[in-house]
Formats: C-alpha cells, structure tokens, sequence
C-alpha cells in the first residue's frame, strides 16, 4: 500500500474555504496533502453573497487583514422590508475595533487562500475533476480524475454543494428542490466615490443589505447587497422550490428587485461586471449527511453546513476543514483511518457553533416554509401599513387609526390563520431557545 | 430574453466541444412540466416542439446544479465539465 504511485497522507477535492483550510491545517503538521481543484484556479467555481467574516478567518490565517485581498469592511447591517412600493429599513451601524465581516472578490480571495496554502507546503493542482473516489474493502483510498488515480490514507471531499462524490459513495442522499436555494447574482461596477456616497461610508467602509420581500414576497427567499471597493454585489437566494412550484424565472426575481424603487437608486448607472449563480444549502441540521466514513471525510457546502438565518457559510466551511485536518492529522499519527478513528470529526463539529447552531436552527426553514406566505407576505405587509399609518397625516383622529389597525388584524384573515400563526411562533421559539 | 443574453455575454466561459448534462430523452418526452426549461438562471434548456426534445446550450450553463435537482423525474444526466472547460467566475 505504501509503494504504490501517486500516493500522498491526504488528497482535498474542492479548493474552496473548507478544502483549502483543511489542506492547510494538515501541511502545518508537516503531512502530505493534495489539494485537487477543478476550476482553472481556486475561486473560479465559487460564488457567494458577498462578505467573509473575520474570526474564523483568523483561526486559518491568522494575520490574514495584512495581506489578503479585502474590499470593505462592514460597518453596517441594514434590514429592508419590501412591498412593491415601499421600503421599512432597520438599521445597526457600529464601527467595530474589530470588524466582523469583510467583502471580497472571491476569484481573488479563494485564490490568495490557496496561494498561502501552498506557500505552508500544500500541493495544489488545478483543472483537474475528481470523476469518482476509489473504494476497496468499504474504505475511500483515492480518487479518480479524468487523466489518473491518486492514492491517499484520507480523502476529505470539500467538493461543494453539489457533492456528488458525497452522493456516491452513500454518505448524502438526493436532494430534494426544498434543501437548496438557487441564487443569482450580480457584481455591478460603481466608482468608489459613489459607493460611498449611496451607503454612507468611507473607501474603506462596507454596508450589507438584507432585503426581505420585493419580489419574493410570501417566497421563502432573501435578497441581498454588499458594497466593493469599485462594486456592489446584488442578488438572491430563492428556495429552489418555490421556483419549481411557482414556475419563475430566478433572473427576472433579481431584475425585479433592482427596479425597486428602494434598490434602484443604490445601483444606478452601475455597469455589470460579472452575472453568477450558485446552489446554497438550505436544508440546515436536519440535511446534514454522514459526515465521515471509513477513509473519508465532508466538509463545507459538500456536508450541507450552512447557517441561512445568520447569512453564514464561509465560516462554517473553513472552521468544519479545519476540525477535518485536524482529525486527519491525528489519524495520521495513530495510522488508524477507520471510520471510528474519524469519529473524532464529527464529535469536533457537534461541540463546535458549528453544528450547535444548526441543531438552534433545525425547525426554522420548514416552519416558516409552512407558512410562508403569511409570515414573508402577509406579516411584512402589515409591518409596513403600520407605518404608512403612524406616518400618515390626513385629519382621520390617531385612536381611530389605531383602532381601524388592531381590527384588521382580526379581520383580514379567518381566526383560524392567525392561530396557526400564534402555534407556529411559539413552536419556533421553543425549538430555537429551549429544545 | 435579451436581458439574459446581455448578464451571460459578462460570464467567462471555456466550451468543451461535447455536452457535460444529458438528458434522458424518453424522461423528457414523459415529463409535464419541463421544469429546467423554467428555472436555469441561463435559460440551458429549451424545449423543441417539432422535433420532441430537448435541445441542451450547455456551452451557456453556470454549473449551479438546479436543473439536476428540479428534474421531475430525475433522470438528468449531470456532470462536471472537463477541468479545463466551463465557466471560470471572476467575481464570484
């Protein structure tokens, strides 16, 4: 087994976060690893919403903020509500010692990851796909790419959401249209000085819009827009779903949010650079597959880590590679690469955020999917008709308003809807806080 | 349509000659809704009504992988383009 060709202590497949964290994690313990990408360079597969959060980051690269290419840090988180012609904003501005979250340009950033990566004594080769792993004896050897096979004791597959070596291999079932959200997006070119003009910061500062309803109100789905240095980053993630069933057409959505007469003005005379579109995991705790297996180990998107109430993913992929290496590293030393021996992955991730959050998170998605339409239309609605009312003046007596305001909560709908309403917020509660 | 054409015309793409998504077509000629000709954020599929099937612009696909998840009857063949083929983002 030692003798054969081709044979490193790790290969990754997918030079993305997760990959290249757990690469990294492994050569610094002066282990063999194979990083395998299938772009022409890592990053040129990968797409996200916009921004990477700093901590984590920092547990990979610790001086990343001296040499990595960052666009903006963030400084403000804003909230907007959208029916079709109004817009109900929250705002949390704080211009942190530490920021929490930076935008990047992935094509730069997963590329100057890889790059350090390689620097610490990663072995990165590119354009090259991983057809499928090499199985003997119910243990994961190896992987076969289009030109030849490549041997390891471990394989991690950091291989994205799409994860079909996952899928081979039985660790992942198939996906359902409601695990998975298809986003699109686009990076749309404005001079600095106007970007911080629109959002009110200085060249070095960031905002990030979450953007509920406009288009894809009722939908369970979520728009988005984070600021570049010379870009602004606009998109959404619509549960696949609700595509299907509603038969839409994911671009028009994002066309539609653009013209919104709240968005609009942030864009203007924009020119787009690039158009994109990615699958984010949605199906949270409840999706995640076997993480690990005799040889083998998912991390990242592949292992359906994705915290959608948080916007988070990058984090969760990096930090899960990370615990991977270290598994790796461990098993390295014991020669033991048995599914038991790899256990220790699973264990790391459970006593992390990582899966502890999912676990907080396990009931949101299905139960405000459930009832999407009344907690992402009809409620939102009424959010903003509350304050089209309190802002209103028009002769009609403020008591009346608010008695005309509480009334049409209980006469827009049956009763029975507003109680199922009142069941699922405190289910929700109770599974988020207590369960 | 135009629209669509104009964001595509900004995606770097490297087209292998032979197609890297096979549909299975007594699946499509079964299929009632043609989903994929509906949600591909780069309008992939389309569905020819005189000839019956389904004709493939796989050179324009995003690698996203909802096609291979919404196909009613999951018999979409997808796969990776060559490593050196397909779209290369440099955004992302």
């Amino acid at each position: 087994m030692e003798q054969r060709e081709n044979k490193t202590d790790v290969i990754v497949v997918g030079g993305g976060p997760a990959g290249i964290s757990c690469a990294i994690t492994i050569a610094r313990a002066g282990k063999q690893v194979v990083l395998i990408e299938r772009g022409k360079f890592a990053g040129s597969k990968n797409v996200f919403g916009g921004a990477i959060y700093a901590q984590p980051t920092r547990e990979i690269f610790p001086d990343f903020e001296l040499s990595a290419p960052l666009e903006r840090k963030n400084i403000e988180h804003k909230f907007a509500l959208l029916t079709e012609d109004s817009a109900t904003v929250i705002s949390h501005k704080k211009k942190h010692e530490n920021p929490v979250s930076y935008t990047v340009i992935r094509g730069k950033f997963d590329r100057w990851m890889a790059e350090q990566a390689e620097k610490e004594g990663v072995i990165l080769v590119e354009e090259t796909v991983v057809r499928e792993l090499i199985v003997e004896n119910g243990c994961v050897t190896g992987v076969r790419t289009e030109l030849e096979d490549y041997h390891a004791d471990i394989v991690v597959l950091a291989d994205g959401v799409n994860s079909l070596l996952a899928k081979q291999i039985g660790l992942r079932g198939k996906l359902k249209p409601q695990d998975v959200a298809l986003s699109v997006k686009e990076v749309i070119k404005l001079p600095e000085e106007v970007i911080n003009e629109r959002f009110h910061v200085n060249s070095d500062e960031g905002c990030i819009y979450e953007i509920f309803g406009g288009p894809m109100l009722g939908m369970l789905g979520l728009g988005f827009l984070y600021t570049n240095k010379n870009s602004v980053s606009i998109g959404l993630g619509i549960t696949l779903s609700e595509l299907t069933e509603k038969g839409l057409k994911p671009y028009e959505l994002l066309d539609d949010l653009k013209k919104h007469p709240e968005i609009a003005p942030l864009i203007k005379d924009g020119e787009l650079l690039e158009y994109s579109a990615h699958l984010i995991p949605e199906g949270g705790y409840k999706k995640v597959p076997l993480l690990f297996g005799s040889g083998v180990m998912v991390c990242g998107d592949a292992a359906m880590l994705v915290n959608n109430m948080h916007w988070e993913g990058t984090n969760l992929a990096m930090i899960s590679g990370k615990i991977a290496g270290e598994t790796a590293v461990i098993a390295l030393g014991k020669r033991d690469f048995s599914g038991p021996a790899l256990a220790r992955y699973q264990f790391g991730l459970e006593n992390s955020f990582i899966l502890k959050d999912l676990r907080t998170y396990q009931d949101l998605m299905e139960g405000i999917g459930e009832r999407a339409e009344q907690f992402l239309g009809y409620y939102p609605k009424k959010i903003s008709s509350f304050f089209e009312m309190f802002t209103s003046v028009d002769g009609i007596p403020k008591r009346q308003k608010y008695h005309e305001f509480i009334k049409s909560i209980f006469t827009d709908r049956s009763f029975s809807d507003l109680f199922k309403d009142i069941i699922s917020v405190i289910k929700l509660l109770w599974s988020i806080l207590l369960k | 349509m135009s629209d669509l054409e104009d964001k595509l015309y900004t995606v770097k793409y490297t087209p292998d000659t032979e197609s890297h998504l096979h549909p299975d077509e007594q699946s499509c000629l079964r299929c009632s809704s043609k989903i994929c000709t509906v949600i591909c954020p780069a309008n992939v599929y389309e569905w020819d009504n005189n000839k019956q099937k389904l004709v493939v612009n796989f050179e324009n696909c995003l690698e996203c992988g909802a096609c291979r998840i919404a196909c009613e009857n999951c018999s979409l063949g997808w796969e990776y383009p060559k490593g050196t083929k397909g779209v290369t983002f440099k955004q992302g």
